[in-house]
Order: C-alpha cells, then sequence, then structure tokens
C-alpha cells in the first residue's frame, strides 16, 4: 500500500492506505480523530465535515489521494493553547446539543462559513449547512449558537 | 400485630425500580475520595436523562453536583431497568434513586450521630459535610465503608419536598455537552479495543430474498480479509482495516446471486390495512341516550400515518468479543439486559456468559438497529476468536432494515348539538402492534434480532404488540381527553406485518392525537367556534386548560383569528399517554406550493420539572422532529423490496426548513415529574394541519404532508 503525506491539524503525518480510501476512515481509524464521524458515505448528511483548505467537505466522500499536501482541520484542531473557538463556546453555552453526533460536522460547516463571511446572517448560515442532517431536531438551538458568534456575541 | 403462623411476609412495594432492584448498593456508592458514584439501568438515547439523574442523586443526597459520576450501565453489575422507553426514565430510575439517595443520607446520618454522641436533631448536612449544632463535624467521605448500603432499602425514608430542592429544578448544562464539542469519543462506534477488526454484512437485497450463489473464495482472496462469515442468507465479512471491510462489502454485492419474491403490500396508502383481517377491542364507552337526542349534525373524517424511519443519524453499530464460552458487547442498544437474554436464548449460552455494556449512540427514538447489530457484531466475532469485531451498519442497512414506526388508519365520526357541542364520539384506529421484541411467552420460538431470520436454522419475528392501556401501543392517546357524553374507541389489532415493524417516539400517539385535534377543529368549524375557546369548552381537566391557555396567551392567539391564503397558524393538545407531560403547540405555517413551519410555540407542563431545560430542549427536538415527519416523511417500498436506503429516498427537515421554537415550561413543583420527551409529536402534527387550513382552507388528513399533496388539495 502507497504512503501518502498529509497535514491534519497543524501536524504532517505520513499514512499507509491505499490511496482510494474516503478520507473519513483514515482520520478516524489511522489518526484516531473520532470526531469525524460516519453517517450516509455518500456526502449527504455532513456527520464527516471536515475543513480542507478552507473549505468545508464531506469527508466520506473524499479520496485520501485528493488531500495530499493540503490542510485538513477537525473539531480536534479547534481550540488553541487549551481556549475552545468561539463556536464550541457557544454550542456549549446554547447547549446546543442532544445526542451530538451531527454536532462535530456541523461546527466545521459553520467554522468554513465564518471564516469567509465572519458577520453571515441567518439566510447565509443555513445555506451554508445545507449538507448538514441533525435528526434530533437541534436545529434552532444550533443556528442561536452560530448568530451569536457571527454577531460577536461570543466571548 | 402477631403474623400468626405465616413464615413469609410478602416483600413491601418499593418506589419506582427499587422495586425489582432492592439493594442500596446496586445504585449508589459513596466514595472515601469525595464521589459519589450512581450506577442508572436507564441509558443516554440522546434525551439528557444522565444529567436529570445525577441532579436528583445530587439533591436527595445532599451533594454538589459536580461530586456525581455514572457508572455505564452494564449487566455485571448495574441494576436492571429493562428498557429505556416511553420517557418513564424519570418516573421509574429516577424515582428509585430518589428514595436511594434519601435513605443513603439518613445511613450517614445515624453514623454520624453515633459518632459524634449526638442526636439525629442536632445535624445538619451541606455537600456532604454533617455538622452538630453544638460544634464537630465528619464528612460522607470518612464515614463511607463498602457495608454502608449492602442492605435492602426499607422505603421509609421519604425524598425532599420540592420546597427545599436546590439542584432539582435548576436547568443544569449537560454533562456530555463540552466533550462532544471538542470532539472526544464519544460513541459506541468510536471505541478502540486493542487488536479490533472491522466486520460488515452484505444483507439480503430485501426481507424474502434467497442466497442463490456466493464464490465466497473471491472475498477470501482481497486485501485484508480474515474471515468471510456465511450462514444460510447471512453473509458477513471481517477485515483488518474498515476500508477493506467496504470493499469486501462491495464485491459481495456484486457477485452474490439472489432470488427476491413479493412479501410488502402492494401500495403506499396505509388503507392497505383495512382490509387485513384485525381483531376489535373496545377500550372506552360512554353512553348518556339524553345527550344523543340532541344530535344536530355528524362530521366524519379518515386520517392516515405512513410508515416512519428512526432514520438515526448515525447508523447501528456494536462491538463484541468471544473468549472460550465468554462473550462481551459494547452496544447502543435501550435495554442491556433485554438484549443479553436475546443473545442467550440465540446462541445457547447461558446469560452469565454474557456480558453486554451500554455505550451511547447517535439518538435512536425507538427501536431502531441497534440490538439487530449486536447480534451481528456477535456472529462475526465468533469466527475470530479473542479478536473484538466493530460491525458497522450503512446507512443503506439501517434505512432498508430497521422496524419502522407503524403505519396508521384513524376513523373519526362524531355529532354536534345545537349549542356546538360534542354529544357523541367514536375513533376508529387500525394499525399492527407497535412494539417488536421478542416474546418469550410465545409457544413458537421467535428473536426480535433481525439475523435470525437470516440463518440457516431461522428463527421467526415475534408478532408485533401493543403495550396494555392505559399507555398503550396502537391505541395510545386514542381516548380523548374531552368530555364527551357518547364516547366509543375501538382498536383495530392488524396482526400481519408485512413491512417490519416496531416502537417509533410517541407508538400511535402521533397518529391519534393528529387524528383527533385536527377533528377537533374541524367540529369547531361546523360549529362556528373559536379552536382554542370549543377546546376549552370540552376540557375540564384544569392541568389540560393551563397549557392551552398558556401556549394562546404566548404566541398572542386572537380568537377566531384568519390565515391570509398563506400565512396562517393552528393549536393542538394533548396529555402524553393520558397520563404523563402535557403539551399544546401552536405553529405558523407559510405556504408557497410547499408548506414551510416559521414558527413554533409549546406550552409543556410535566409536574416537577427536574432540569428545565432539558424539558426544553427535548421539547423543541419534538417539534421540529414532528414537522419533519408530518411535512416529509414516509418509507416506500415495492412489493418484492423496500425502496428508502438512501436520504435522497428520505429527505428529512433541513436547517434551511427549521421553525424558530419558543417553549414556555410550567413548573408544577407540586406534582410528581412526569416523563416528557414524547409529549409534542401528536399536538405538532395536528397544529400543522390546522395551520394550513386556517392559511388557505385546505383541509390535510394523509401524512406527509408534501407538495403533491397540496396542489391536489387546492386542485
Amino acid at each position: 500500500m502507497a504512503s501518502t503525506a498529509l497535514n491534519v491539524n497543524g501536524q504532517a503525518h505520513s499514512v499507509t492506505a491505499d490511496p482510494e480510501t474516503p478520507l473519513l476512515y483514515v482520520l478516524r481509524n489511522d489518526l484516531k480523530l473520532k470526531s469525524v464521524r460516519f453517517g450516509c458515505g455518500t456526502g449527504l448528511c455532513g456527520a464527516c465535515t471536515v475543513i480542507v483548505d478552507g473549505k468545508a467537505v464531506q469527508s466520506c466522500d473524499v479520496p485520501l489521494v485528493a488531500v495530499a499536501g493540503k490542510a485538513v482541520t477537525t473539531i480536534e484542531g479547534l481550540a488553541m493553547n487549551g481556549d475552545l473557538h468561539p463556536l464550541q463556546q457557544a454550542f456549549i453555552e446554547e447547549q446546543a446539543a442532544q445526542c451530538g453526533y451531527c454536532v462535530s460536522g456541523i461546527i466545521m460547516a459553520a467554522k468554513a462559513l465564518l471564516d469567509a463571511n465572519p458577520r453571515a446572517g441567518d439566510a447565509e448560515i443555513r445555506a451554508a449547512l445545507k449538507g448538514n442532517l441533525c435528526r434530533c431536531g437541534t436545529h434552532h438551538r444550533m443556528l442561536r449558537a452560530i448568530r451569536r458568534v457571527a454577531e460577536g456575541g461570543a466571548k | 400485630m402477631s403474623q400468626g403462623t405465616d413464615k413469609t411476609v410478602a416483600p413491601r412495594q418499593l418506589p419506582g425500580d427499587l422495586e425489582t432492584n432492592r439493594r442500596l448498593d446496586r445504585w449508589l456508592r459513596i466514595n472515601r475520595n469525595g464521589t459519589v458514584t450512581v450506577f442508572p439501568g436507564k441509558v443516554e438515547i440522546g434525551q439528557g436523562i444522565l444529567t436529570a439523574l445525577a441532579q436528583i442523586v445530587a439533591e436527595d443526597l445532599d451533594v454538589a453536583f459536580e461530586r456525581i459520576r455514572l457508572a455505564p450501565t452494564d449487566t455485571s453489575y448495574s441494576p436492571d431497568e429493562g428498557i429505556t422507553s416511553g420517557s418513564r426514565s424519570v418516573q421509574e430510575g429516577g424515582t428509585a434513586l430518589r428514595h436511594a439517595a434519601a435513605e443513603a443520607r439518613q445511613l450517614l446520618l445515624d453514623r454520624a450521630a453515633a459518632k459524634l454522641g449526638v442526636s439525629l436533631e442536632q445535624l445538619t448536612v451541606a455537600d456532604g459535610v454533617i455538622t452538630a449544632r453544638a460544634g464537630g463535624s465528619v464528612t460522607y467521605w470518612d464515614l463511607a465503608s463498602d457495608d454502608l448500603l449492602a442492605r435492602e432499602a426499607s422505603g421509609d425514608v421519604p425524598p425532599k419536598a420540592a420546597a427545599q430542592h436546590m439542584i432539582v429544578g435548576a436547568p443544569v448544562p449537560r454533562r456530555d455537552i463540552p466533550g462532544k464539542i471538542r470532539g472526544t469519543p464519544s460513541f459506541v462506534h468510536d471505541i478502540e479495543l486493542p487488536g479490533m477488526l472491522h466486520g460488515r454484512v452484505a444483507r439480503p437485497p430485501s426481507y424474502g430474498a434467497r442466497l442463490v450463489a456466493l464464490d465466497e473464495g473471491e472475498v477470501q482472496a482481497m486485501p485484508g480479509v480474515m474471515a468471510v462469515v456465511r450462514d444460510g442468507r447471512f453473509v458477513g465479512v471481517i477485515t483488518e482495516r474498515e476500508d477493506q471491510a467496504l470493499r469486501a462489502l462491495n464485491r459481495i454485492r456484486r457477485i452474490a446471486r439472489w432470488e427476491e419474491r413479493a412479501t410488502l403490500p402492494d401500495t403506499l396508502d396505509p388503507r392497505f390495512l383495512l382490509k387485513e383481517s384485525s381483531t376489535e377491542e373496545v377500550i372506552s364507552e360512554k353512553h348518556d341516550e339524553k345527550a344523543a337526542t340532541r344530535a344536530e349534525r355528524r362530521v366524519e373524517s379518515e386520517y392516515t400515518r405512513p410508515y416512519i424511519a428512526h432514520a438515526s443519524l448515525g447508523p447501528s453499530c456494536a462491538i463484541a468479543s468471544v473468549e472460550g464460552d465468554r462473550y462481551r458487547v459494547w452496544t447502543h442498544s435501550q435495554g442491556v439486559y433485554p438484549l443479553r437474554k436475546d443473545l442467550a436464548r440465540m446462541l445457547r449460552v447461558d446469560e452469565g456468559n454474557i456480558t453486554v455494556i451500554h455505550v451511547e449512540g447517535a439518538g435512536c427514538y425507538g427501536h431502531n438497529g441497534a440490538d439487530d447489530v449486536a447480534f451481528d457484531a456477535v456472529l462475526l466475532a465468533r469466527a475470530v476468536p479473542g479478536r473484538p469485531v466493530r460491525v458497522q451498519w450503512m446507512r443503506e442497512d439501517e434505512f432498508a432494515w430497521e422496524p419502522y414506526g407503524p403505519a396508521m388508519v384513524v376513523r373519526l365520526n362524531a355529532q354536534l348539538d345545537g349549542s356546538g357541542h360534542v354529544v357523541s364520539w367514536s375513533h376508529d384506529v387500525w394499525s399492527n402492534g407497535h412494539t417488536n421484541r421478542t416474546n418469550s411467552r410465545s409457544a413458537t420460538a421467535n428473536s426480535a434480532l433481525l439475523a435470525a431470520r437470516h440463518l440457516a436454522q431461522a428463527v421467526s419475528e415475534p408478532t408485533p404488540t401493543n403495550p396494555p392501556l392505559p399507555a398503550g401501543g396502537a391505541h395510545r392517546n386514542a381516548i380523548p381527553l374531552y368530555e364527551f357524553p357518547n364516547q366509543r374507541v375501538v382498536n383495530h389489532y392488524v396482526e400481519r406485518a408485512p413491512v417490519r415493524v416496531s416502537a417509533l417516539r410517541s407508538l400511535g400517539a402521533h397518529a391519534n392525537v393528529f387524528a383527533i385535534e385536527s377533528f377537533m377543529d374541524e367540529l369547531a368549524q361546523a360549529a362556528g367556534a373559536d379552536p382554542v375557546e370549543f377546546r376549552l369548552r370540552h376540557l375540564k381537566d384544569a392541568r389540560g386548560r393551563a397549557v392551552i391557555e398558556t401556549v394562546a396567551a404566548k404566541a398572542g392567539w386572537r380568537t377566531a383569528e384568519k390565515g391570509n391564503g398563506s400565512r396562517g397558524r393552528g393549536i393542538a393538545f394533548a396529555r402524553y399517554k393520558n397520563l404523563a407531560c402535557y403539551a399544546a403547540v401552536i405553529v405558523q405555517v407559510e405556504i408557497a406550493e410547499e408548506i414551510t413551519v416559521t414558527r413554533a410555540w409549546a406550552a409543556v407542563e410535566a409536574g416537577l420539572a427536574i432540569n428545565p431545560d432539558g424539558l426544553v430542549n427535548q421539547t423543541e427536538g419534538g417539534i421540529i422532529q414532528a414537522t419533519s415527519w408530518t411535512l416529509k416523511e414516509q418509507v416506500r417500498y415495492e412489493p418484492e423490496r423496500i425502496l428508502t436506503r438512501s436520504w435522497a429516498d428520505y429527505p428529512i427537515l433541513t436547517f434551511a426548513e427549521a421553525p424558530q421554537v419558543d417553549v414556555t415550561v410550567v413548573n408544577r413543583t407540586d406534582q410528581a415529574p412526569l416523563g416528557a420527551g414524547e409529549a409534542v409529536q401528536g399536538p405538532t402534527a395536528a397544529a400543522i394541519a390546522n395551520a394550513v387550513h386556517n392559511a388557505i382552507g385546505v383541509r390535510l388528513r394523509d401524512m406527509p404532508f408534501t407538495r403533491e399533496r397540496v396542489l391536489a388539495a387546492l386542485a
């Protein structure tokens, strides 16, 4: 099996796996980043969303070879010097989770949006989450948490 | 009083699940390091129950909430609390823990009194420190010893009165949320054990499919394949790496030849149930001849609900290991003890040889693939003794094989008198049973576990049954809470279940309340009455009236308010199971061709609210999920096979479509806590139907309310 160089959460890794392996399985099983969750395997639910070179992507739908040499960020990489990212803070303050299976993907999709458009409004936030599903019905709290950061209300 | 010659005294009835798990140390342990370990038998299924149980123990033991540790539910030590379902966890597990904690506190006080040489009246407790009025103190942590709680509960120590509560009733942040937000491994899906392998099951293409040919050697030769397991039409593969399992699964799917046959209904219309043979049970009957003579006009309507999927976001997953005759299973099952029993029966081993450990899964909303995948994992793990095997269902496995919430038909018929009062009411419901757990009392062997039907020595599926009233299954909430002088409610139990079904959040209450509360609006219209006033006119229950009045006030409901041709509002109400949480919901819809629920208001009363924010969160989620069920969801099939296999086949409510929700908790601290996780499913469905009628004058009686149905109704 070939070896692929990866940059994940600021660290260089070399992974030995079939280059066609979906990024999801490499992140979960080779790099032990378990926040990246399997939901559908076809890019339709967003539970596996990570950021690649600034863009939110569904890692179940991207082969390993396609991210060689690119910067991959997962939710494990968001905290800086132990301080949570403002989105993480806001999600905790709003108690914006029920089962929490979808939440890391949703925070990553929101981060990609706010990195590009820090003052995004409600409609833009909803549009940016079009690829993310939540089955518990926590949409309302999650939107409130994201708006809070976009409006500059988070610490 | 003398017991005479009786040698045995019937054990007294203990509160909640203390009755069946009577020793105090089964529930609690006071640790010398300043912590308290709680052993819940109810499990976290995304509803926040563990936080509420921790609050209860902290409150009645008089220790800080932060001192509470929760032990994972595990058949080697946890109390057997059956299945976590029916919004009964606070009532059953919470009640047991309240009393166990109060009793533990008393035992600690007794020890402190002896140690300090003072009477009990001299003692006060704060966060585990017991202080005597005259001076001197001792802590729980000093007093604790292994024998402290090694005794049966007496049930004699009353828990605190609500007025004394400091922790119960406060909105406490959920304990599991920070870890999930940081990305910490949190679910059974995330567990890694030393030497763990990965498994996948290549399920048949349909319920009745027969495996005709499969070249196992071709699969066996693929990279990383450790074993191919074939037993009848059960086919699985075990590999070193997870991605190798996917490749092997895809290969099996490509090369296996199956023979399919038609086993499913030839229509998606739930009315096929009316043609099935059924047994009738009259579950409520009231007669008042005099009132009946006042009848002036009759109204009749029929309502349906299709099969609805749980559609958990995380497909079911389990890990199993087999060493010698010992089995260990990590699972997100709703009941570790019932699952252990089912596994033991299928494996023909003693229950004592199986340890079942609960680890959280994604929200399940009822009986999904959790138990099935646990059996799959065991079947695969047997092929590689000593190596744990993790089995993750694929999305298509979950959609095609989970037991759905049953399809239902409800027929209502009522008569109004000249003053706009209902004088007679009848409700007929047709449905399969709503629970599909192994029936150990059945004369013929059966197993609820899916793979049991696929093995060479196949074991049949149990016939779905209904939990008895008052909670009920198909007939849950079929008996109206309103006061009608003549009333007849009939459950038509359809035994044959061609589509696999079992418990989905709220069971029959979703369709029964949808029907009753839609019909109440139809009757209000016939009587020329405002929907809120019409409900209050027929409702005596003061707690029910209170939630209706509260939600109407919060939403600014105006008497006889009219929609404008595209926007409208509707209300609906129920008391879940007629014995749990009261809920009233108002929704606002906007209709172009599709219906959008833009806002929702709810008032809920669940007696003493243990964690008010948890109650709000469950209610918001319930409204959004029920909006999704009602507007969009329907499992599709053709006679040979289930067609719902991906999110593309089964759209659910998206972020673009989610309403803003405002929930008001009516906190009745003088009332016992009531289950609240499922209360708004039915009211939300009816409130949407009523809002659509209010907006555009069209009455939708068949769920889901798709664009096609709106257009057809307008035509």
